[in-house]
């Protein structure tokens, strides 16, 4: 009889603990629930102004600077700023987010999407519900989404590649292009309206080589290397991307080319801070994610108050970045690359 | 010990340490139970305290989500009671998904390519059972080893891209709902495949040996179960399962791509832990590793309506796997703590009686 008595309540132990620890996280959580629902917060007179940023996924420095750029916007029009997304970049993980604000019926919502169709369903129930959806840095297939906030065009991103080495080198000299691998189309697009830029406007520079890093550091760090041996007179080095310039800046700075060879391209700041503070590369560029983040916010507030409708020509204010207006294809362009340098590259940290 | 308790009271009769109460008591009192419990307390919770929980489209996302986790929890189930365990389920459900994507893009009608699927998935489960059962090689390292093979082949089948023309009516079949009701139709199929297992573990002579493996499986082979011939259908269920949830996977999200459903494995198994199974075999039931799946479901649905951020919610849920685990394993030791110098104390007592 002993026994048995004390078997049960062991077990019945388990229940009440396995009871205890549900109720201690639903209470922990269940309290911050009242505070922090975006349904409630933002009726900021008749226009439903909560809109939550969904990026691929949280941890990401990337994001985290072009959702605060997001939620600098939001509080500046008196909007409800809330940040939403899975731990890891999947696009089911998106899904259920974008289910969940669905019910919650946000104002709008402000994705960077993981995949460009399987969040169509998702997206379009939240539309059907009234949630205006706008897409920033990776878009979704145009019908499902009210507007995408494009960072750069692919002319942009060449033309600003080729002032950067033009005023580096002083307009005339070889040069050598450190691209990814020889079959991405980014690059490849870019390279060729680079050809056209130098050919048309810069006849004083020679492009000597394209040479192909595979988006690999130590590939990139070898043809860097490679390059510099075999054009001594090589004055400047174009990496439109972010794995070959960081790579060919780590082997420019401690080569005797420093200061002697330009490096110029896409880069993050992070990546490039070193080498930009002790002068291996005097500029680089890429778009700034905190403007982007703000544009895409001011665009989802013009959906919201109906301002606009994702038409082609209309026109939105966004803030202290000035007036947009819709492209063709639903899409609103940020404008010209940003270029990051000595004096600017510290306000970053992505 | 038994023997000295029947022998000091009249009114004892011999009885197996599990049935020694009556089954009122056995069916309330039980890890299950709890399971079932913490469920219930979870969804009253929810649905006072947290805004838009109590709506029926929460629950037809709720089920459309774990719908996958129920699916593999149930040969899952099967599998840890036996001892074993299986990793590799969700890269099984990427390359079924994979292979159902390629075909379906090479001009072969959804419902075959569905069927080469299933079968991919069940040759799958046969090469982890081989392995397992034939070589005789330990599970987890087996099916870690093929779930970085499956996975390669899914992610070298398609590349980076992603196949996402499927037909229109299979998509709609998947999201539909039964009637005007807010139930999904797929679960239907869950249902159904719940029953099967259920009989298959708890009515049969085959689901006896599944739990006779798990406790000893020397003893088992001895007693006439055929250890391998067990071990290798389960694991090819197993596959055959997890190539299911991959075709509803890849139909839910309209996309088929070479990483879909990665790490799905670790919810899988964390909701059978979760539901009473034990990882070191031989006891759990299937009433409890569901109830486990819609436990984690419902509290990250609620903590998601809730606006807390998806780290938090995996620490909560991580946390409660944790307290899970310890508390059986720490109810265990202070249970035997307990009843080593209460047996002797029952002795003393019955004698005295």
């Amino acid at each position: 009889m002993f026994q048995k008595f004390s078997r049960t309540s062991g077990v019945a132990r388990a229940g009440a603990f396995a009871a205890l620890a549900v109720s201690v996280a639903l209470v922990a959580t269940g309290c911050s629930a009242g505070t922090t629902q975006p349904g409630e917060g933002g009726e900021g007179g008749d226009a439903n102004l909560s809109i939550t940023f969904v990026p691929k996924n949280l941890g990401n420095a990337y994001f985290d600077t072009s959702d605060a750029g997001g939620a600098e916007a939001i509080e500046e029009f008196g909007g409800t700023y809330d940040e939403q997304a899975p731990a890891e970049g999947t696009p089911d993980g998106q899904v259920s987010f974008i289910n969940t604000l669905t019910q919650q019926q946000v104002g709008g919502i402000a994705l960077s999407a993981n995949d460009p169709t399987a969040l169509c369903d998702a997206i379009n129930e939240a539309r059907d519900a009234g949630v205006k959806v706008v897409t920033f840095d990776s878009d979704t297939s145009e019908d499902c989404r009210d507007l995408y906030i494009n960072q750069a065009t692919s002319e942009g991103i060449a033309k600003v590649q080729v002032d950067l080495i033009a005023e580096q080198i002083g307009d005339e000299g070889q040069i050598a292009i450190l691209s990814a691998t020889a079959n991405a189309t980014n690059q490849n697009a870019w390279i060729e309206l680079m050809k056209e830029d130098l050919a048309a406007n810069h006849p004083n520079i020679e492009l000597v080589e394209t040479v192909y890093g595979d988006d690999d550091d130590q590939t990139s760090f070898d043809k860097t290397e490679a390059l510099l041996q075999t054009y001594p007179d090589l004055k400047g080095i174009v990496s439109p991307t972010t794995v070959g310039i960081a790579a060919a800046a780590r082997y420019l700075q401690t080569s005797d080319f420093k200061g002697k060879v330009a490096l110029t391209g896409l880069g993050t700041p992070n990546q490039m801070r070193d080498y930009v503070e002790d002068e291996t590369v005097t500029a680089f560029a890429l778009w700034n994610p905190a403007d982007l983040g703000y544009l895409a916010a001011y665009a989802t507030k013009a959906l919201i108050e109906g301002t606009i409708t994702g038409e082609e020509g209309d026109t939105f204010d966004a803030g202290k970045l000035g007036e947009y207006t819709v492209d063709a294809g639903g899409t609103v362009l940020l404008g010209d690359p940003y270029t990051f340098n000595a004096e600017n590259i510290g306000e970053f940290d992505f | 010990m038994t023997e000295s308790a029947i022998t000091g009271t009249k009114t004892t009769v011999r009885t197996y340490k599990d049935y020694a109460r009556p089954l009122w008591r056995r069916l309330i009192i039980s890890r299950e139970a709890a399971v079932i419990g913490g469920l219930i307390l979870v969804l009253i919770v929810a649905n006072s305290t947290v805004v838009n929980f109590g709506t029926p489209i929460t629950f037809y996302y709720l089920l459309l989500d774990v719908l996958p986790i129920l699916l593999i929890a149930l040969p899952m189930t099967l599998i840890i009671i036996t001892g074993e365990i299986d990793l590799s389920v969700a890269s099984t459900m990427g390359l079924s998904s994979v292979v159902l994507g390629t075909l379906h893009q090479g001009g072969m009608p959804l419902e075959l390519a569905a069927l080469v699927a299933l079968v991919v998935g069940a040759i799958a489960g046969a090469i982890n059972g081989f392995l397992i059962t034939v070589v005789g090689l330990p599970s987890l390292a087996v099916t870690i080893g093929t779930l970085a093979l499956y996975r390669g082949l899914a992610v070298g089948l398609l590349g980076t891209t992603a196949v996402t023309e499927f037909t229109k009516s299979w998509k709609d079949f998947v999201k539909s709902k039964i009637g005007d009701t807010q139930i999904p139709t797929v679960i239907l199929i869950f249902i159904v495949l719940a029953i099967a297992f259920a009989i298959l573990l708890h009515f049969t002579p085959f689901g006896r040996g599944i739990f006779a493996l798990g406790l000893n499986d020397e003893a088992a082979k001895f007693s006439g179960i055929n250890v391998e011939r067990t071990k290798f259908i389960l694991f090819m269920l197993s596959g055959v399962i997890s190539a299911l949830a991959g075709i509803y996977y890849t139909l839910r999200f309209g996309t088929a791509r070479g990483d879909n459903a990665t790490g799905l494995e670790l919810s899988v198994i964390a909701a059978v832990l979760l539901g009473g199974v034990s990882i070191f075999g031989g006891r759990g039931a299937l009433h409890g590793v569901i109830a486990g799946v819609l436990l984690i479901g419902a509290l990250g649905s609620a903590l998601r309506l809730a606006s807390i951020t998806s780290d938090v919610i995996n620490i909560i849920t991580g946390t409660l796997l944790v307290l899970s685990v310890v508390s059986t394993s720490f109810l265990a030791w202070l249970h035997n703590k307990r009843t080593k110098p209460g047996g002797k104390k029952t002795l003393s007592q019955a004698a005295k009686s």
